[in-house]
C-alpha cells in the first residue's frame, strides 16, 4: 500500500473521530456522520474502489479501510447513545408538573355497615370454635317466638305493647331465639349454632329502635356445663374486646334458660372504673364491669317440644347478645338510630 | 323497687356498706340499678336543740327569734318562720354548713336584719315526711348536741333494685332481708307476721262472698272500731318516704307500709260506708261502669272481676278501690281487706283497662296465698298500735293457704354434671337452708322443700340447682370449652353472600340497612302494588307495612345523603323483602296447624347517582351514574360470584321505559336493573339514579363455585373483528346470540366493542376469539367459520358486513 493511501485512511478517521467527538447534537452527528460514512463520503469510496487498486495492494488497503470504517462507526454508534441520554434528560427537565396538585382520583371504595362488620367478627369467633351459622324467618309464628321457649300465654313480653303482630299466631320475632327449636327440629344433637338476624320490638329512643340485630347462640350436647358456657363466653370476649378481658356470669331470669345469667365483661376503657384523670369511667359507670348478653343453661322444658332431645340426657347452653350493644361499645356510635340513617359520613367511618 | 337501708336493717344487719352490699346482691341474682342517698349529709351539723327563748321578730309578724341551745353550753340564733315554735320545745336543728336533701348548703344569713345562725327543722326538710305546716316538735328528754341522725332516720343509702319477675316474694324489704340474709349469712330477724293479735273465726255484721275462687283464691279480712284517722309517727313516714311512698294517714299509711314490707298489697274499706256491710267478689257484667278512686269512669266486660256492696260495684278487684267507701278523715269504722288474685287474668284486665297500680303489678307477677295473711298480721299490729282501734274478733279467711309444699329431690351428681363443678353437699344444704328451704338427706343427694314464697319459681330440680348455684358464687365456676371436636364453617350461600357484598364495597358501595317496615305511601310512590305483609300494631302508620322491595328504604337513604349535600351516592343493602303470599317451603309441624308465614326473600340492591368518580383538576366533569354503570356494577357483582346472565328489556313502572331491563339468569327472572322513572326520583327530590335488585334465591345457586381448569395459555387464541350494519330494532344480544350460534366450536368468546346508529340502522362491531387447546389456529383455518357467521347474521338479522 502507498504511504499517502495509508495516510489518508489516517488522516480521514483522525478527522472523523474528532468530528464525532465533538458533535453538540443528535442532527450535527449525522452530519457527520454522512460526511465521513455516506454514501458520498471518501472512505466508503475508497473501499468501493479497491477493485481497482493492483492486486497486491488491494489486501492492505481494504483492511486498513474498512478498520477505519468500523472505528469511525463505533464512535459515531456511542456518541448517539451519549447525545440521545442528554437529550432526553433535557426535554424531561423542561417537562415539568406541579407534583403538588391531587393526584387523579379512582372511585373509593365503599365500607360494609358498622353492624354488618361487627356480625361477621362475631360469626367468624363463633365459627372458629365450631359453632354453625344458621338463620330463620324474621316473620314467625308465636308458637317458636314464645311457646316453645316457655313463655306462658299470659307471659307480659307477648303483649302488644312489646311484640309486633301480623296474626294472632304470627310476630315480628321479638328475639332470634325462635330458630332455637327450629333448628332443634331439623338437627339431632349434638347442635352447635349461632343464629344472628334482624329482630323487631315496639320501641323507639335513643337506646331502643323497632329493629334491631342480635346473635343467638345454642349449644345441645350429652355434657355441657356452666361452665363450659363462661369458658366459651370467655373465648368470645377476648376475641371481640381483647386479650386482657376478663368475664364474670350474674344470676339473672330468662324463661328458656335455667340457671339464666348475664355475662359482664370488664371494662376496656378504665382502670377499675375510673378514668386516667380520675373521672368516673362513663361506659362502665364506674363499676369496672360492662354487660354484653344474657345467657344460660338451656331449660329443660325446651327439650319436650322436640323429639330427639331428652331433658335426663342433653344439656345445654344458650346465650343472645345485641350486635348493635356489642357495635356501640366497641365505635360508641352515641344514639342507636344512627345505625338506621345510612349516612355516609358515618358509614365511612366504619366497616 | 326502693329498699332503704335503715329499714332494711330491722331484719337483717348486712354488715357492709351500700355499694359492697350492692356488688354482692347483684352477684347473688338481685339486680341493683344504682344506691342513692335519701336525706341530707354532712350529718355533723344536724343536731337536736332547744328552744330557750322565743320573741317576735321585730320588723316581720310572721318571724321569731329564737334563741336555741345546741349543746355543750353552745346557744344559736335563729330566726324561725314556723307558727308553732315556742320556748321550751326540743326540736332538730340545722346548722351552718348543713346539705339540704335537695343539695343546698345551709349558710348564715340575716332575716330581715337579725342575724340567723341556723334553721330549726320541719319534717320535710330532713325528707321524713310531708308536713311544712310547723316545725317538728321532738321528745323532751332529748340532750340538746345530741346528733339528730342519732334520733331521727334523716339520712339512709336506698338501693334501687330491678326484681326478675319469677321473684315478686323479693318486693318487699322482708323477702330482700331474706335474700341478704342467705348472700351475707347475717342473721335474720323473725318475720314481722309472726305473732297474731288476731284470732279466726267469722266476724259479726261481715258477709263476704267469692263468686269465682279460681280467680280470687285467697280473701281475708278484719274489722276495727274505734279508729282515729291521724297522721302517722315519724318512724313510719321515714320508712315510707325512703321507699317513695308519700304518707297520707295513719290507715292508708299502713296498708302501704305493710305490703311494701311483706309484699302483700291491702285494701282498707270504711265499713260504714260498706253498703249492708257485705262485700261479692264476682265477674263484671259486660258494659258495667264504676268510679274508681282515680275520678275516672271505667267500662268493665265479663273478664274482669270486681267487689261490690249492697249498692254495687266498690273496687277493681286486685287494680283500685272506689271512690264511695274510701277511707275518711271521719272513719272510724275500717274492714281491712288482704286477698289474692290470679295474676295473669288480672294482667289482662289492666291491660285492657290501661290502668296498672302498684297492687296491680304485684299481684300480675303471681304472689303466694299465704302472703295475704302475712300482710293482714302486720296491718293488725299496726291498727292497734298506731289508731287506737279496737280489732272485732274473727278474721274472714276464704280459700285459705295454697298447696302443700312439694318436695324435690336434688341430686348432687346432676348438679355437678350441669355446673361443671363440684359444690360439697353441706355447702348445698347451708344454702338451701338460708333461703327457707326445707332439707333432709338423701341417699344420693338432698330431699328440698319448697317454701310458699317460692312455690310457681322452684317447682324442678334444675331450679333448685340455680339456687344453689348462685348463692355458692358463680364467680368459683371453671372457664372451659367444650370438648365436641366438631369443625364448621359459613354455608356456601353465605360465603357467595359476603362475596356479593365485598364486591360492592370494591366498586365504590357502601352498605345500607334500611327499615323493615315503611309507610304504605310509598308502594304509591314507586307505583307497585305487590302483596304486602301489614302490621297489627304498627308504632306508627309510617312504619306499618314490611317491605317488598328494597328500593324505598335504599332510595330513602340515598335522600338523606343527598340532602346533607352529598351529590355522589352509592349505596347497596341486602336485606330480607316478604310478600304476603305462600312461601313454598316444606312447613314444619307447628307451621301446618297455624296461619300461613308469608313468602320472606333475601335481596341486595344497589343504587348510584351523581359522578361516578370524583371531579379533580384533570376531569372536571366525570362521567355520572345512568343504566350503563348501573349495569357495568350489576357485571361485577355477578362476575365474582360467577353466575352467567342475560338482560332482556323490561317494563317495571318504576323504571325509566326506554333504561329498563329484567335480569334473567339460568333462564329465570332475578330482579330488575335500570334507571329509575324521573316520576319517581322527583317523589324523592333526587335527581338520575340508576340501580338493579336482585333476589339472592334465584342468583346463587348458579354460582359456580369450584371452576374446572381451561386452558387459555397453551395456545394462543386468533381475534377477528366484524362490524354489521343491522336494522335498529335489533339489539346486541342477538348480534352475539346470532354469531355465536354460527361460530363454531373454535369461537370462544364474543363481545362488542363498538356502537353507533345511523339513518336507521346500527353498526355493531364485535371481536371474535377462536382459540383450539391443541395447536395455534391460523386465519385460513377459521376463515370457514367466518364466514358462516357472516351469512347468518344476513339471514336472521338483515345484518350487512361493513366494508
Ligand atoms: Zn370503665
Amino acid at each position: 500500500m502507498s504511504t499517502a493511501t495509508a495516510d489518508r485512511i489516517a488522516q480521514l478517521r483522525a478527522e472523523g473521530e474528532a468530528a464525532v467527538a465533538s458533535a453538540a447534537s443528535t442532527t450535527d452527528l449525522e452530519e457527520i456522520r454522512v460526511r465521513f460514512l455516506g454514501r458520498k463520503a471518501e472512505l466508503p469510496n475508497l473501499l468501493r474502489d479497491v477493485g481497482k487498486l493492483p492486486p497486491e495492494e488491494r489486501g492492505p488497503v481494504g483492511k486498513g479501510a474498512n478498520q477505519a470504517r468500523q472505528a469511525l462507526q463505533a464512535a459515531v454508534d456511542s456518541r448517539q447513545a451519549e447525545l440521545e441520554a442528554t437529550e432526553l434528560e433535557s426535554k424531561l427537565a423542561a417537562d415539568i408538573v406541579d407534583v403538588t396538585l391531587p393526584g387523579t382520583p379512582v372511585t373509593p371504595a365503599g365500607h360494609l355497615h358498622i353492624l354488618t362488620a361487627t356480625r361477621r367478627e362475631i360469626e367468624d369467633v363463633f365459627v372458629g370454635l365450631g359453632f354453625s351459622v344458621v338463620e330463620g324467618p324474621e316473620i314467625d309464628l308465636a308458637y317458636y317466638n314464645f311457646d316453645a321457649l316457655n313463655h306462658d300465654v299470659h307471659h307480659p313480653a307477648r303483649s302488644e305493647a312489646d311484640t309486633f303482630y301480623v296474626a294472632d299466631d304470627v310476630v315480628l320475632r321479638t328475639q332470634t331465639s325462635p330458630m332455637q327449636v327450629r333448628q332443634m327440629e331439623l338437627q339431632a344433637p349434638p347442635l352447635y349454632i349461632i343464629v344472628p338476624g334482624r329482630v323487631y320490638r315496639p320501641d323507639n329512643d335513643a337506646t331502643h329502635t323497632p329493629q334491631f340485630h342480635q346473635v343467638e347462640g345454642l349449644a345441645v350436647d350429652e355434657d355441657l356445663t356452666l361452665g363450659d358456657l363462661q369458658g366459651t363466653l370467655l373465648a368470645f370476649a377476648r376475641a371481640i374486646f381483647g386479650d386482657d378481658r376478663e368475664v364474670r356470669l350474674r344470676p339473672h331470669f330468662f324463661p328458656f334458660t335455667e340457671p339464666s345469667v348475664e355475662l359482664d365483661v370488664s371494662c376496656f376503657n378504665c382502670k377499675q372504673g375510673f378514668l386516667r384523670d380520675g373521672s368516673r369511667c362513663p361506659l362502665c359507670k364506674g363499676t369496672a364491669w360492662i354487660e354484653i348478653l344474657g345467657a344460660g343453661m338451656v331449660d329443660p322444658n325446651l327439650y319436650g317440644y322436640v323429639e330427639g332431645y331428652d331433658p335426663d340426657k342433653h344439656q345445654g347452653f344458650a346465650w343472645g347478645m345485641g350486635i348493635e350493644r356489642i357495635a356501640f361499645l366497641k365505635h360508641r356510635v352515641p344514639d342507636l338510630r344512627m345505625f338506621f340513617e345510612n349516612d355516609l359520613r358515618l358509614l365511612e367511618q366504619f366497616g | 323497687m326502693r329498699l332503704p337501708l335503715f329499714w332494711l336493717t330491722d331484719y337483717v344487719d348486712p354488715g357492709m356498706e351500700a355499694s359492697k352490699l350492692a356488688n354482692r346482691l347483684a352477684m347473688t341474682g338481685t339486680e341493683v340499678d344504682r344506691v342513692h342517698a335519701h336525706g341530707v349529709t354532712a350529718l355533723e351539723n344536724f343536731v337536736v336543740g332547744r328552744v330557750l327563748e322565743r320573741e317576735q321578730h321585730p320588723d316581720a309578724d310572721r318571724l321569731s327569734v329564737c334563741q336555741v341551745a345546741i349543746g355543750e353550753g353552745d346557744v344559736a340564733t335563729i330566726v324561725c318562720g314556723a307558727p308553732n315554735v315556742a320556748a321550751g320545745q326540743t326540736v332538730g336543728v340545722a346548722l351552718p354548713g348543713s346539705v339540704m336533701p335537695d343539695g343546698t348548703k345551709l349558710k348564715k344569713a340575716k332575716l330581715r336584719g337579725i342575724p340567723s345562725n341556723g334553721m330549726i327543722l320541719a319534717e320535710d326538710e330532713v325528707s321524713i315526711g310531708m308536713d311544712h305546716a310547723g316545725i317538728m316538735v321532738l321528745d323532751d328528754d332529748l340532750t340538746p348536741g345530741t346528733p339528730l341522725a342519732d334520733v331521727l332516720p334523716i339520712s339512709t343509702d336506698v338501693l334501687e333494685l330491678e326484681i326478675t319477675p319469677n321473684r315478686p316474694d323479693c318486693l318487699s324489704v322482708y323477702g330482700v332481708a331474706r335474700e341478704v340474709h342467705a348472700a351475707t349469712g347475717q342473721p335474720l330477724a323473725p318475720a314481722p307476721w309472726a305473732t297474731d293479735p288476731g284470732t279466726p273465726g267469722p266476724i259479726e255484721g261481715v258477709t263476704i262472698e267469692v263468686e269465682d275462687p279460681e280467680f280470687c283464691p285467697r280473701f281475708t279480712a278484719r274489722l276495727f272500731e274505734d279508729v282515729t284517722i291521724g297522721p302517722s309517727p315519724r318512724w313510719l313516714k321515714a320508712r315510707l318516704m325512703a321507699a317513695g311512698q308519700r304518707p297520707i294517714n295513719n290507715v292508708v299509711d299502713i296498708t302501704n307500709y305493710a305490703m311494701l314490707l311483706t309484699g302483700q298489697p291491702l285494701h282498707a274499706f270504711d265499713f260504714d260506708l260498706v253498703a249492708g256491710g257485705r262485700l261479692k267478689v264476682r265477674r263484671a257484667g259486660e258494659g258495667e261502669k264504676m268510679l274508681t278512686l282515680d275520678d275516672a269512669e271505667r267500662t268493665l266486660d265479663g273478664s274482669m272481676h270486681l267487689i261490690e256492696d249492697g249498692d254495687g260495684p266498690t273496687s277493681i278487684a286486685g287494680i283500685m278501690g272506689g271512690q264511695r267507701s274510701e277511707v275518711q278523715p271521719t272513719t272510724t269504722r275500717v274492714l281491712m281487706e288482704a286477698a289474692n288474685w290470679n295474676g295473669p287474668t288480672l294482667q289482662r284486665t289492666s291491660q285492657k283497662l290501661g290502668l296498672r297500680t302498684e297492687a296491680s303489678g304485684r299481684f300480675e307477677k303471681g304472689l303466694a296465698p299465704e302472703q295475704a295473711m302475712e300482710g293482714q298480721i302486720v296491718a293488725t299490729q299496726l291498727m292497734l298500735e298506731l289508731t287506737g282501734a279496737r280489732l272485732v274478733d274473727g278474721t274472714i279467711d276464704i280459700g285459705g293457704e295454697g298447696p302443700a309444699p312439694v318436695t324435690l329431690r336434688l341430686r348432687d351428681e346432676k348438679v355437678t354434671r350441669l355446673l361443671g363443678t363440684q359444690v360439697p353437699i353441706r355447702e348445698q344444704a347451708d344454702i338451701l337452708e338460708a333461703l327457707e328451704f326445707g332439707v333432709h338427706d338423701a341417699g344420693d343427694g338432698l330431699d328440698v322443700t319448697v317454701p310458699a314464697f317460692r312455690r310457681n319459681d322452684v317447682t324442678r330440680e334444675v331450679d333448685l340447682i340455680e339456687e344453689v348455684a348462685r348463692l355458692w358464687g358463680l364467680e368459683k365456676l371453671p372457664a372451659t370449652i367444650p370438648g365436641h371436636g366438631m369443625s364448621a364453617r359459613l354455608t356456601t350461600e353465605q360465603r357467595l353472600r359476603r362475596r356479593a357484598a365485598d364486591a360492592l364495597v370494591g366498586a365504590g358501595f357502601s352498605e345500607a340497612i334500611g327499615w323493615s317496615f315503611q309507610a304504605p305511601e310509598l308502594a304509591r310512590k314507586l307505583r307497585i302494588d305487590l302483596p304486602a305483609v301489614k302490621l297489627r300494631n304498627p308504632l306508627s302508620e309510617d312504619l306499618s307495612v314490611m317491605r317488598t322491595t328494597l328500593l324505598g328504604s335504599l332510595l330513602n337513604s340515598v335522600r338523606h345523603n343527598t340532602a346533607r349535600g352529598t351529590e355522589d351516592v352509592r349505596l347497596f343493602e341486602e336485606g330480607s323483602v316478604y310478600f304476603d303470599r305462600p312461601h313454598g317451603r316444606t312447613p314444619t309441624a307447628a307451621e301446618a296447624r297455624s296461619t300461613p308465614l308469608p313468602d320472606e326473600r333475601m335481596h341486595l340492591a344497589a343504587l348510584l347517582t351523581g359522578r361516578l368518580h370524583p371531579a379533580s383538576w384533570g376531569e372536571s366533569n366525570p362521567p355520572t351514574a345512568d343504566f350503563f354503570a348501573a349495569k357495568g356494577v350489576l357485571e361485577t357483582v355477578l362476575g365474582a360470584l360467577r353466575v352467567p346472565f342475560t338482560v332482556v328489556r323490561g317494563s317495571d313502572p318504576f323504571l325509566h321505559p326506554g333504561r329498563a331491563a329484567r335480569v334473567l339468569i339460568g333462564g329465570e327472572d332475578a330482579g330488575w336493573l335500570g334507571e329509575l322513572h324521573p316520576g319517581v326520583t322527583e317523589e324523592f327530590d333526587l335527581g338520575r339514579v340508576a340501580g338493579f335488585e336482585l333476589d339472592l334465591s334465584a342468583v346463587l345457586p348458579h354460582a359456580n363455585v369450584a371452576p374446572l381448569y381451561e386452558d387459555l395459555t397453551s395456545f394462543p387464541a386468533i381475534r377477528q373483528d366484524l362490524a354489521f350494519w343491522v336494522p335498529a330494532d335489533r339489539t346486541a344480544s342477538e348480534l352475539v346470540e346470532v354469531v355465536k350460534g354460527a361460530g363454531g366450536k373454535l369461537l370462544k368468546d364474543v363481545s362488542v366493542f363498538d356502537v353507533y346508529a345511523h339513518e336507521g340502522r346500527t353498526s355493531l362491531a364485535v371481536r371474535l376469539e377462536f382459540r383450539a387447546g391443541d395447536r395455534t389456529l391460523t386465519d385460513e383455518e377459521i376463515a370457514p367459520q367466518r364466514e358462516k357467521v357472516v351469512k347468518a347474521v344476513a339471514s336472521k338479522l338483515e345484518g350487512e358486513l361493513r366494508g
